[in-house]
Order: structure tokens, then sequence, then C-alpha cells
């Protein structure tokens, strides 16, 4: 046993241990000669400012025919310290040079693996018009998808209505947990917070011309109608729908899915449907929750902001809100839930196994998730143009 | 064991490198405990590995194989007792001591563990690039070269992993591991989920790399036949700790009912056999 083993390490690199190269302008009668010392490894090389005196040297040599070589000084070499001298030499071995025995073998690998050239691959142009062209095929593509997801959930729900004693309910209990359960506390925080804040922005306001009372016209309004279900989606598209697409991409990746199809069990019936009607359950609920945690807000900060007593805003609220909104708010409940986990099975479903894909999926997934449910929240909009006014 | 006890001709079948620092010692474990939670898997064992060797480290399931390399590798911090790689604790070594550490040793891990979001290329390239200190052309001349020596076809260096097959997957991993020339190589399982073809090239491949480039390689491996064309020196975990360390023959003459059933089952035997056949060759050659 070596008393003083592989300690090569420690402290910096002895100056006799770095690479060297030294060279000297020919003389008379004699060509220019270049001389490699020390440690041509690529953790000598990699040290602190090394590289840089080497590669300029080296690059002064460049083909230069008439330069004699001599590497048999060096102590150690590898194949990285091999291939700058290589390259240096323009690929091939100059007239004049002097290897150690041990070397021969480095540059003959070297040579024999430059001897094989990479196939070129051509470079795929695309212009504006293709891009434009493949954004359209997928949006198509993704369209097709979810189209046939949709059919998918509806066949599924068919086959859970002919035999519910069959159906996913441990399932459909556990995403309701996970869904709705445990979003309790971010959407009371934020519903809250809105509602002090809308409150007291709109407060300021009326005061201007003495529409003080107005306030829970609007507060009411705009709360149950509109801003509580869209604040629900939003957070629960970014708390669930991440992760349903997380989960499916990771089960991917883990080739679950592909075992639950081995046996037998469809994904439609077992993953999807459970979360579509999860969602379909919990996000009204959740909007009921937020509307409420919204509107005390408002109520705390009218109280504080115009004086307005909270038994005032309760009785006020049923004449000022009509309650066909409450009901068109929860509709809007159920449909995004439905809407928030349809997208997010798409895109759990589509992610290939790998990292990147995993990533760029669950980005999209909560992305696209936002923007169906403000789409679907015009259209409601749209649609009950004259209702509950 | 001490290699200078074995008969002459023994010592010549084992995979020496030719240069004279054999008995260095690379990796020294002493009095490794390793608990999880009240289950003692490895109970004071004691290893050296010596350069130049290939040690293969074999045991049944549970006796904590992959467990010992990933101290090794200090992924993992035993209970007791150190594991000095190179003359240093892994585990109480300087950040900038153990990034040199890093540099000096390769890992090919069982999945082959290649950055999925990288192309092979990149794979490859990943560890000379993060020295941040080689030129570009000297890099991909180096890359090629890599992927030439473990046998990758150039063709394949812009795929991504995902598009790779198994044996692809661990050669490109192979390259990774061998990127910065490492004086040190670990292989988890290296040919676990290759067809038997495939499987020989990579044990004839890790021959060749050990031949050129003077690695000092530990292996864990299940698969017999691996076991005997590679190793130089194999390491049994049972019972808590290491209960035969030596070369093949050595350790085969053991008397230990694990040893008994891994080695002697019939496809030990079988591979045994093969074992015979090679040095029957190297004996009439010499």
């Amino acid at each position: 046993m070596a008393a003083e083993p592989f300690l090569f390490y420690t402290g910096a690199m002895p100056i006799e241990n770095a690479p060297t190269l030294i060279t000297q302008p020919p003389d008379a009668g004699q060509a220019q000669s270049a001389v490699a010392g020390g440690i041509w490894q690529v953790h000598t090389l990699s040290e602190k400012g090394v590289i840089k005196g080497v590669n300029a040297t080296l690059h002064g040599l460049k083909n230069q025919a008439s330069v004699a070589w001599d590497l048999s000084q060096i102590a150690r070499m590898d194949h990285i310290g091999a291939q700058m001298f290589w390259n240096a030499w323009g690929k091939k071995r100059p007239a004049q040079l002097i290897l150690a025995p041990q070397q021969e073998d480095l540059f003959r690998r070297i040579e024999e693996a430059g001897k094989k050239e990479p196939p070129r691959t051509r470079a795929q142009r695309v212009n504006m018009v293709m891009r434009l062209g493949f954004a359209l095929l997928v949006f198509f593509e993704h369209l097709r998808g979810f189209i046939k997801l949709i059919g998918q959930v509806m066949q599924d729900t068919w086959r859970f209505i002919k035999r519910p004693q069959a159906g996913p309910w441990r399932e459909i209990s556990a995403n309701i947990y996970h869904a709705g359960f445990q979003a309790l506390g971010i959407t009371a925080i934020v519903g809250f917070l809105i509602g002090v804040v809308l409150s007291y922005l709109s407060a300021q306001q009326l005061r201007m011309f003495g529409g003080d009372m107005y306030l829970v016209n609007i507060l009411g309004m705009s709360v149950i109608r509109e801003l509580g279900p869209l604040l629900a989606a939003i957070l629960v598209a970014g708390r669930s729908g991440s992760s349903i697409t997380a989960q499916l991409g990771v089960m991917r990746v883990t080739e679950e899915l592909d075992a639950m199809l081995v046996m037998g069990i469809s994904h439609g019936f077992r993953l999807i449907l459970p979360k579509v009607l999860a969602l379909a359950i919990s996000m009204p609920l959740l909007v009921v929750w937020t509307d409420s945690m919204a509107l005390i807000g408002g109520m705390v900060s009218a109280k504080i902001e115009l004086g307005l007593s909270g038994r005032y805003f309760l009785q006020k609220l049923p004449a000022a809100v009509p309650l066909a909104n409450y009901v068109i708010g929860l509709l809007k409940g159920v449909t995004f839930g439905m809407l928030i986990a349809l997208v997010s099975c798409h895109f759990g479903l589509r992610i290939k196994p790998n990292t990147e894909s995993l990533g760029k999926g669950t980005t999209t997934s909560v992305v696209t998730a936002i923007t169906v449910v403000i789409l679907a929240d015009a259209v409601f909009a749209i649609v009950f143009n004259g209702v509950g006014f | 064991m001490d290699n200078d006890k074995l008969k002459p001709k023994r010592r010549q079948r084992l995979n020496r490198p030719p240069e004279g620092d054999v008995g260095d010692i690379v990796v020294q474990i002493q009095g490794l405990w390793t608990k999880f939670g009240r289950t003692v898997v490895h109970q004071d064992l004691n290893l050296d590995i010596h350069a130049g060797e290939i040690l293969s480290i074999v045991g049944g399931s549970g006796t904590g194989k992959t467990v010992l390399l990933r101290q090794m590798l200090g992924l993992e911090t035993p209970t007791k007792g150190t594991v000095r790689v190179f003359g240093a604790d892994v585990s109480t070594a300087q950040a900038e001591q153990l990034q040199q550490m890093r540099n000096h040793w390769g890992m090919l891990f069982q999945e082959g563990a290649l950055y999925s979001a990288l192309s092979v290329f990149d794979n490859i390239a990943l560890p000379l690039r993060e020295l941040r200190a080689l030129p570009e052309d000297v890099i991909y001349d180096a890359v090629m070269l890599k992927m030439d020596m473990v046998g990758l076809g150039l063709e394949h260096a812009n795929k991504m992993p995902a598009d790779l097959s198994g044996g692809m997957v661990k050669r490109a991993a192979l390259a990774r591991a061998l990127a910065l020339e490492p004086q040190l190589l670990f292989l988890d399982e290296p040919t676990a989920g290759l067809d038997p073809d495939l499987s020989d090239a990579f044990v004839d491949l890790i021959q060749a790399l050990h031949r050129e480039l003077k690695l000092t390689v530990v292996m864990v491996t299940h698969d017999l036949d691996t076991l005997f064309a590679l190793s130089s020196r194999i390491a049994v975990l049972a019972e808590k700790h290491v209960i035969a360390i030596g070369p093949t023959r050595d350790v085969l003459e053991v008397d230990h009912p694990f040893i008994k059933q891994f080695f002697l089952g019939e496809r030990g035997q079988r591979a045994l056999e093969v074992l015979d056949e090679r040095d029957a060759e190297m004996d009439t050659e010499e």
C-alpha cells in the first residue's frame, strides 16, 4: 500500500505538472521545433488559465508543416490532450514527430475515429408560412383529441349510470378531497382579500356621488355572478389542473398507464371520469365558499370604510342580487370544473416519457385551462345576456 | 487477499493494467455501518479496491450492493465508518475536493440516467462543458471519439435519449461516464436489460476500455457471465459484510451457503464452463 496515494487534487497543481509547450524559432539549418511536457490530461488542461496559453501557442503553430514536434517529454496524456495536438496538426500526423510508445495508441485511436464522418443532417428550414401551418395542424390535432376525450368521458358516464355500484367511487371521493377540500384554505384567503379590495375601491368611487348604499349591488352582483366562479376556477386550474397533468405524465413516464391498459383497466373510467366528476361536484361548492368569503371581506371593508353595518349588507343582498345570478354562478362552477379536469387530463395523457415534456405539458395545461375557463366565461356572458338583472 | 500470494499462472490471468501502480488503494472502506431505520444493512464492512482491477460486488437482493456503490460516490452517507476514495473521505471532503474527485470518476447508472432533455451529443459533452475551459471544437472531437470508443454510431449523436434502444442508452451513458477520462469507473448492473448478444458485446467493450484507459472498475452485477468474464476480483456481500473477496476461483472455493447457491447452481455451472474454456484458450496461447 502506498503511503501517499492519489492526492493529486490537493492544493495547486505543481508547476512541473502543468502542460507546457515550448517552441524554438528555427535555428540555422534546423526547423522550428515544439517540445511539449508536463501532464496533458483534461484535468490539468482545465486548470485556470492553462488552456488559454496552450491554445494560443498551438494556434500559432497551426498547419505549419515544417515544425518538428516532440511529445516524448509528456509525463501523462489522455485523449483530450492528444486531441488538442491533433487539431493543431490539421487532423493528420506532422512530418516530424517524436512520440513516446504509449502515446501511439492514443493517436491511432483518434485517427481511426476521425475517419468516420458523422452524417450531415440537413437542417430543416422553416419559414413563417410553414410555422403557421404547423401551429394550425397542432391546434386541430389538439382539438380532435379534446373532442375525442369528451366523447370518451360521455361513454364512461353512461357506463357509470348503467352500473353505479361498479363505479370508481373511491377515486371520486379521493379527488373531491384533494381538489375540493384541500383547496378551501387558499380560495378563502384569496376570496376574502379580493372582496376587501373590491369593496374598498368601489366605496371610494361611490362616495363621490353619494351612492354608498349601492355598494351591496355592485359587490353582490360582481362577486356572485362573475368573480367568485372565475377566481375559484383560476385557483383550481393552477392547483389541481397542474397536479392532474403532472400525475398522468409521471404515470406515463413510469409506464403505469401502460400497466393499467394491460390489466384491462380503462384510463377513461378509472382516471379521467373520477377527476371530471370530482371537479364537477367540488367546483360549485368551492364557488359558494369563495363567494361567501369575498362577500364577508367586502362587508368588513364596507363597515370600516363606509360604516355600512353587516346587518344592512345582508338584508339588502337578496334584493340586490336576483337568485338567477346565483344559479348562473353555480352553473359556471360545474362547467369550469369539468373543463379544467378535461384540459388537464388531455395534456397529461399527451406527455412523452421525458422530463422536458413533463414540464412543458404541465405549463401548457395550466395556461390552456385558465384560457379555456375565461373563454367559457365569455360564452356564459353572451348566453345569459338578459338573465338575472 | 494479497495478490502476491497467488500462483504465478493465476496472476497472469488477472486483468492487470500495464502500469506498475497495482497495489495502490483507490477505494478504501473501513468499519462501515449502514442502517435504514432499525434494519442493519452493513455491519462493520471492510473493502479495499486496488488501482487497475475490476472488482465485482455480488450478493443477494437487499444486501446493500447498490447502497455501497452509492456510498462510494458520496450519494449516501454511511451511518458509521469511513469511505475513502483516492485517499480522501467522501463524506467529509470539502466541496472543491469533492468536485475534483467527481471529475476523476465516472458512473454508469443502471437505467443510464441520460438527461432526457439533451441530445446524446449534449449528454456526453456536458461533463466536458462543465469544466468551462475546453474549446468547443475539442469538445466536439472528444465526444465523437467517445462515441466511437463505445461503439455508438455517430449518426445517433443528434438523437434524444427517448429515441434510443436500451443497448444504445447504456452505450451513450458509458460514453458520458468516460467523457472526463476517469481513473475510476463505477458500473451498476452494466448488462441488466440487455439481450445476451448485446450483453457480450458490452462485456467486450468494457474489457477493451479497461485495457486501453487503464481504468479501475467497480461493478455491481447479478449476471454470472458478465461477472466471470470481467472480474479480476469478486467481493461477496452476505450477512451484512464481505464474506469473501478474491479472484473468481478462490471465491468459488469458499464454503458458504450463499456462494454455493449463487455460483454453483445450474446457471453458475454453465457460466463456469465458459470460464474454463476461456482459461484453457489462454493457457494454450501462453
